[in-house]
C-alpha cells in the first residue's frame, strides 16, 4: 500500500477546462454579466459572483428514452396505504421524476455558476480602454523591489557569488605566491628520485629546504580565505507605478432628483472599477456643488441633501484647487466625471467655458460629462431641447479635447453609455494625448 | 470459517467485551486503539490500513488489487468530480461546466462532497478527503480500498470490459493525443468532434462481447477435433437416410449483402462511424475511438451501481464492526461510524420530500445483509425461496460468488427476498399513458413478491433502460443516407434532445441521417427524424 499526499500538487487542474467553458459560453456569459449588473447593486459589481446563463448554449445533449409517455412500471419504497388494484390519481406535474431512471438535468433551462471577480470584470470591461495611460511616475509610497547592485562582503549564504569569490581567492594566491599542489608533489618526487640515486649529493639539502618552505607556504596561505568571499548585493529600489485620481463632480441642487443621483452614482461606480483595473492606485475625490462647491466624503456626496442655485464654475474651481494642493499634474493621471441635469446660472456660462477650456481640460486625461434626465420620456415638444450646459459644452468639444458627453435617462442606459465612452477605438488613440 | 457469523447473542457478547476493553483503556497496556482523537497523520493512516487489511484479507478473504491511497483537498475533489473521477483526462469545456456547477453547489452548501472516490485501476487508487476524521478515514479505507476494490477486481463485467492495468496509461495517451490534435488542428476543430462524440457516448458501447476472429492455430485444432469427432461417430447408415432434394437456400438480396458487408445492423454508433464514416480524417476517427473506449470503460459501472455500492457498504460495515469488537476503535468512534453509515443507507419513502429514487447503497446493503441472514439463520420462507443457499453456513463464500457473477439486474431478480421487499415496503405502480389513473400492480404480499422483484430488476436492466437504437442501413454507393431505427419499448419515444444528437451524428457522418422510431409490435414507423450535416468536418 502506498499513501500519497496530493494536497501539495498544484491546484487549478481544471482551470483550462474552465477557460474553455467560458470561451464557449463567452457571448452568453458576457450578456449575463451585463444584464446582471442592472439588477445587482453596482457596488457589488466588483465582487464577481453568480451568473445565470441559458442552458441552451452549453447543452450537452444525449439520446435516451423519453421521461414520459408510454407504459411504465415504477417500483417505489415506503408503501403505507395501497393494496393491489388501487387506483391513484396522477401526481401534478406529469409524474416526471418519479422513476429512478428519470435522469438528471431534464427540464433545467438555466445554468448557474460563480465567476471569480477577475473573470467577471474581464468580461464586464471587455473592449474598453482608457485614453492616455502614458504618465508613469515615481511616488514615495510606491512598492519597492530589490535590484542587483554590486557586491558586498557580508550577506546570506544564498546570495554568495561564487565566481567573484573564486576570482578574489585566485588573485590572492597569485599575489602571495602560494605554490600549487602539483608543484610541491613534483618537487617531492624529484627529491625522492635523487635521494634514491645519490643519497649524499650536496644539493639535496637545498632541495629539501625548498620543499619544506613550499609546504609551509601551502599551509600558511589558504586556498580560500574569508577575505575572498563576496556576496551579491541587493538594493531596494522604488518601482514606478501609475496612479490616477478621479474627480466626481455633481450638481446637488434641488433640481437633481434621487433618480438622477442614482444614475450618476452608477456611472461613477463603473468609472471607479474601470480605473482600478488599469491603475494600481486610484484616488477618488468627490466634489458637490450648488452655488458653491466643496469637497465631501462619499456618503455626504450621494446622500446629504443640499439646496441652492447652480453655479458649475465653482465646482471646477474647487477641482483646480484640490489638484493644485494634492495632485501634482506631473504625478497623477487625472480623470473627471461631471454629472448634472444640465442647469447652470446663465451668467456663469462664460466663466465655466473659460475655466474648462483653459484650465481643466489641459490637466485631464479625460473629462466625461454625463447629463442625467428624468426617467419618463420628455413631453412632446418640450423635452429634447438641449440644456444650457449641453449647448455650452458642445461648443468646447473638439476632436482634440479629451472630452466626451452623453445623455442618460434610464438605469439601463448607463452601461451602454459607459461602454460608448470608453470603447476601444483606434481613431481616438491620436487625439488627447499630450504626454 | 474465519469470522464468527454474527448471530445476535455473540454480537451482544462481543459488544460487552469491547466495552470492557475501552473501559480498561485507562491502563496503558490494554490500549489497542488505532487512534485516540479525530486527528490523523500518515502513521495513523498506515495503522488503520494495516488493521483494516488484516480483517479484509484474513477474515473476509477479499481479493484485491494493490492499493494506492491519495490524500486530497476539497478543491482537488471538485477537480476529480468534473473529470468523472479520473486522475487525468483530456481537456474539454464540458468538464469546466461541471466544475463550475459543482463548485457553486458546494460553496452554497447545497451539496456536500463525497468522502472518497475510487478508481478501477491497478493499483487501485482511492482518494481520501483531508477533512475526514480518523474514523471517516477508517470507514473510507474499508469502503473504497477494500469493498470497491474487491468488486472491481472480481466482478465479471469489469473483468470482461475494463482493463484496470491499462486505463491510466490509456487516459494519459488520450490526454496527450487530444492536446496534440488541438495544437495541430485547432481547439475549435477538436471541440466539434468531441462535442459530437460526447453526445453519442451512450450509443458508443458494445453491449455484447464481439466474436473474436479465430487465429490459424486454433482453427486448425478445431478442425482436427471436429474430424476426430466425426470419425468416432461415423456410421455408414446415415448415408442411406433420404434427404430432401433441392434444399431451400435463402435468396440473399442485394440489400442483405450490403448490410452484411458493413456489419449491419450495428448498435455501437461511434464504432460504426469510426470505421465507416466516409468523410472523417484519421485523427477524427482516433478521437471517436478515445471517447468510445472511455464510454466502454464506464459501461460496467452503470450496470452494477447497486451491487458495487452494496458490496462496499457491506464490507465497510463488517470491517468496522470487527474493529470495534477487537477493541481497535472505541465506542465514540463506533458511534460516529454508525451515524455516518445510517445516513448512507437511509431510504426515504416515496412520499417523503427527500425521496430521490431508490438509494443504491440502501438496496444493495439490505439485500446483501439478507443473503448473510439466509445463509446463517434461514426461515421456512427462505428455504422455499433460496433452497441453494439457505442455511449453507458460508455467508462470505456465497456473497463472493454473488459479487463475482451478477450485475444489478440479475442480482435483484435472484436475491431480492420477500423479507427485503417487506422491510422496504416496495410496491409497483403501472403508469399507462392511455389510462386516467395510475394502477397499483402489486405490493409486498404473497401475490406480489415475484412481480415486484421482476419489475424492480427490470428497472435496472440496461436492455430496458437504454434506448434500442441501431444503424440498419446505408447505401455507400448511392446517396449515403444513414438509416437508424429506434425500436420503441412500451411505447416510449426518444427524449426531446434527440434531434440535437442526431444533428451531431449527421455532422460526423457527413451526409443525411434518418432516424425512424418503430413500434416493434406492429412494425410501423411512429415518427421520423431527419438531420443534414452542417459542414465543416473533414
Amino acid at each position: 500500500m502506498k499513501i500519497i499526499d496530493r494536497r501539495l500538487n498544484p491546484g487549478g487542474k481544471s482551470l483550462s477546462n474552465r477557460q474553455r467553458f467560458l470561451r464557449r459560453a463567452r457571448a452568453l456569459v458576457r450578456q449575463a454579466v451585463r444584464s446582471g449588473t442592472a439588477t445587482r447593486s453596482i457596488k457589488d459589481v466588483e465582487q464577481g459572483g453568480e451568473v445565470t446563463i441559458p442552458a441552451d448554449g452549453v447543452r450537452e445533449p444525449t439520446m435516451r428514452r423519453s421521461g414520459e409517455g408510454g407504459v411504465r412500471d415504477y417500483v417505489l419504497p415506503g408503501n403505507r396505504e395501497y393494496v393491489e388494484g388501487d387506483e391513484i390519481d396522477r401526481p401534478e406535474g406529469g409524474g416526471g421524476g418519479r422513476g429512478g431512471a428519470g435522469g438528471d438535468g431534464d427540464g433545467v433551462d438555466e445554468f448557474r455558476f460563480v465567476l471569480s471577480a477577475d473573470e467577471f470584470l474581464d468580461l464586464f470591461l471587455e473592449d474598453l480602454e482608457l485614453p492616455d495611460l502614458a504618465k508613469r511616475k515615481l511616488t514615495g509610497a510606491a512598492v519597492q523591489t530589490f535590484r542587483r547592485a554590486g557586491f558586498s562582503v557580508t550577506g546570506s549564504p544564498s546570495s554568495l557569488d561564487v565566481p567573484r569569490t573564486m576570482r578574489n581567492a585566485m588573485a590572492r594566491r597569485l599575489a602571495l605566491k602560494r605554490p600549487t599542489r602539483d608543484e610541491v608533489e613534483l618537487l617531492a618526487a624529484e627529491l625522492a628520485l635523487r635521494e634514491a640515486e645519490t643519497p649524499d649529493a650536496p644539493d639535496l639539502e637545498t632541495l629539501r629546504a625548498e620543499l619544506a618552505a613550499k609546504r609551509a607556504k601551502l599551509r600558511a596561505v589558504p586556498y580560500i580565505d574569508p577575505l575572498d568571499v563576496r556576496y551579491r548585493r541587493l538594493e531596494p529600489t522604488p518601482k514606478p507605478i501609475a496612479q490616477a485620481v478621479m474627480f466626481c463632480l455633481m450638481d446637488v441642487s434641488g433640481s437633481m432628483t434621487e433618480h438622477m443621483k442614482d444614475l450618476a452614482k452608477r456611472f461613477y461606480s463603473l468609472l471607479y472599477i474601470f480605473l482600478k483595473r488599469r491603475y494600481p492606485r486610484v484616488e477618488v475625490v468627490f466634489i458637490r456643488h450648488t452655488h458653491h462647491a466643496e469637497e465631501v466624503d462619499e456618503n455626504t456626496f450621494f446622500h446629504s441633501p443640499e439646496t441652492g442655485g447652480t453655479v458649475v464654475s465653482t465646482a471646477l474651481e474647487e477641482m483646480l484647487r484640490v489638484v493644485r494642493a494634492r495632485f501634482p499634474v506631473a504625478d497623477w493621471n487625472i480623470y473627471a466625471a461631471q454629472a448634472s441635469d444640465g442647469d447652470n446660472l446663465p451668467s456663469d456660462n462664460a466663466k465655466t467655458a473659460a475655466l474648462l477650456e483653459t484650465d481643466v481640460l489641459p490637466l485631464c486625461q479625460y473629462y466625461a460629462y454625463l447629463e442625467v434626465g428624468q426617467e419618463e420620456d420628455p413631453l412632446p415638444g418640450f423635452g429634447d431641447r438641449p440644456s444650457a450646459l449641453w449647448r455650452l459644452y458642445s461648443l468646447i468639444r473638439s476632436p482634440t479635447a479629451p472630452m466626451a458627453m452623453r445623455k442618460v435617462r434610464h438605469r439601463r442606459d448607463i452601461y451602454p453609455v459607459f461602454r460608448e465612452l470608453f470603447s476601444r477605438q483606434d481613431a481616438r488613440a491620436a487625439p488627447g494625448s499630450p504626454a | 470459517m474465519s469470522l464468527d457469523p454474527d448471530t445476535p447473542p455473540t454480537k451482544r457478547a462481543s459488544r460487552a467485551g469491547a466495552k470492557a476493553t475501552t473501559a480498561a483503556t485507562s491502563a496503558p497496556a490494554a490500549d489497542l486503539r488505532l487512534y485516540k482523537s479525530a486527528d490523523w497523520d500518515y502513521d495513523t493512516l498506515q495503522r488503520i490500513y494495516d488493521a483494516v487489511e488484516d480483517i479484509a484479507l484474513n477474515e473476509l478473504k477479499l481479493d484485491i488489487y494493490p492499493n494506492q491511497i491519495e490524500v486530497i483537498t476539497a478543491e482537488q475533489m471538485l477537480d476529480a468530480y468534473s473529470s468523472i473521477g479520473m486522475p487525468l483526462f483530456y481537456k474539454h469545456w464540458s468538464f469546466g461546466k461541471h466544475f463550475a456547477r459543482d463548485e457553486l453547489l458546494y460553496r452554497k452548501g447545497m451539496q456536500g462532497l463525497a468522502y472518497e472516490i475510487v478508481i478501477n485501476s491497478n493499483p487501485c487508487i482511492s482518494y481520501l478527503m483531508e477533512e475526514n476524521t480518523a474514523t471517516m478515514q477508517t470507514l473510507v479505507t474499508a469502503h473504497a480500498a477494500f469493498g470497491h476494490n474487491h468488486f472491481f477486481k472480481n466482478n465479471y463485467l469489469f473483468r470482461q470490459w475494463t482493463d484496470a492495468d491499462g486505463i491510466l496509461d490509456y487516459l494519459a495517451f488520450a490526454k496527450g493525443y487530444v492536446a496534440q490534435c488541438e495544437d495541430r488542428h485547432g481547439v475549435e476543430a477538436v471541440e466539434r468532434v468531441l462535442d459530437a462524440a460526447h453526445a453519442l457516448m451512450g450509443q458508443g458501447v458494445h453491449r455484447y462481447p464481439r466474436k473474436r476472429r479465430p487465429d490459424l492455430r486454433s482453427e486448425e485444432r478445431r478442425e482436427a477435433e471436429r474430424r476426430a469427432h466425426g470419425e468416432q461417430l461415423f456410421n455408414d447408415l446415415w448415408r442411406t437416410v433420404p434427404t430432401s432434394k433441392g434444399r431451400k437456400t435463402r435468396q440473399a438480396t442485394a440489400l442483405d449483402k450490403r448490410r452484411a458487408l458493413l456489419g449491419l445492423p450495428e448498435e455501437n454508433v461511434l464504432y460504426f462511424l469510426e470505421k465507416t464514416a466516409p468523410r472523417l480524417t484519421g485523427w477524427q476517427r482516433e478521437l471517436l475511438r478515445i471517447v468510445r473506449n472511455i464510454a466502454q470503460y464506464f459501461y460496467p459501472q452503470s450496470q452494477t451501481k447497486v451491487m458495487n455500492e452494496g458490496c462496499a457498504t457491506y464490507v465497510h460495515h463488517r470491517i468496522m464492526r470487527r474493529l470495534h469488537e477487537k477493541g481497535l476503535i472505541d465506542d465514540g468512534a463506533f458511534l460516529e461510524f454508525i451515524h455516518t453509515h445510517t445516513n448512507v443507507v437511509f431510504q426515504p419513502g416515496y412520499s417523503d420530500k427527500r425521496y430521490g429514487g431508490l438509494n443504491p447503497y440502501a438496496l444493495g446493503f439490505a439485500i446483501m445483509e439478507d443473503i448473510e441472514r439466509v445463509c446463517v439463520a434461514p426461515t421456512e420462507e427462505d428455504r422455499a425461496w433460496f433452497p441453494d443457499i439457505a442455511g449453507n453456513g458460508d455467508p462470505y463464500g456465497t456473497l463472493k460468488n454473488v459479487w463475482a457473477d451478477y450485475r444489478d439486474e440479475s442480482f435483484i431478480s435472484q436475491f431480492l427476498s420477500p423479507k427485503v421487499i417487506r422491510d422496504l415496503r416496495l410496491f409497483q405502480i403501472k403508469d399507462d399513458e392511455g389510462e386516467d389513473q395510475l394502477m397499483v400492480e402489486s405490493i409486498h404480499d404473497e401475490r406480489g413478491y415475484r412481480r415486484v422483484r421482476r419489475a424492480l430488476s427490470r428497472q435496472y436492466d440496461v436492455a430496458y433502460r437504454d434506448a434500442d437504437i441501431q444503424i440498419v442501413d446505408v447505401d455507400l454507393e448511392g446517396d449515403r443516407r444513414l438509416v437508424l431505427h429506434h425500436r420503441m419499448l412500451d411505447g416510449v419515444a426518444l427524449n426531446e434532445e434527440s434531434p440535437r444528437v442526431l444533428q451531431h451524428l449527421a455532422d460526423l457522418w457527413g451526409y443525411d441521417v434518418l432516424l425512424q422510431e418503430i413500434d416493434p409490435g406492429e412494425d410501423t414507423v411512429i415518427e421520423e427524424h431527419v438531420a443534414s450535416p452542417r459542414g465543416g468536418f473533414g
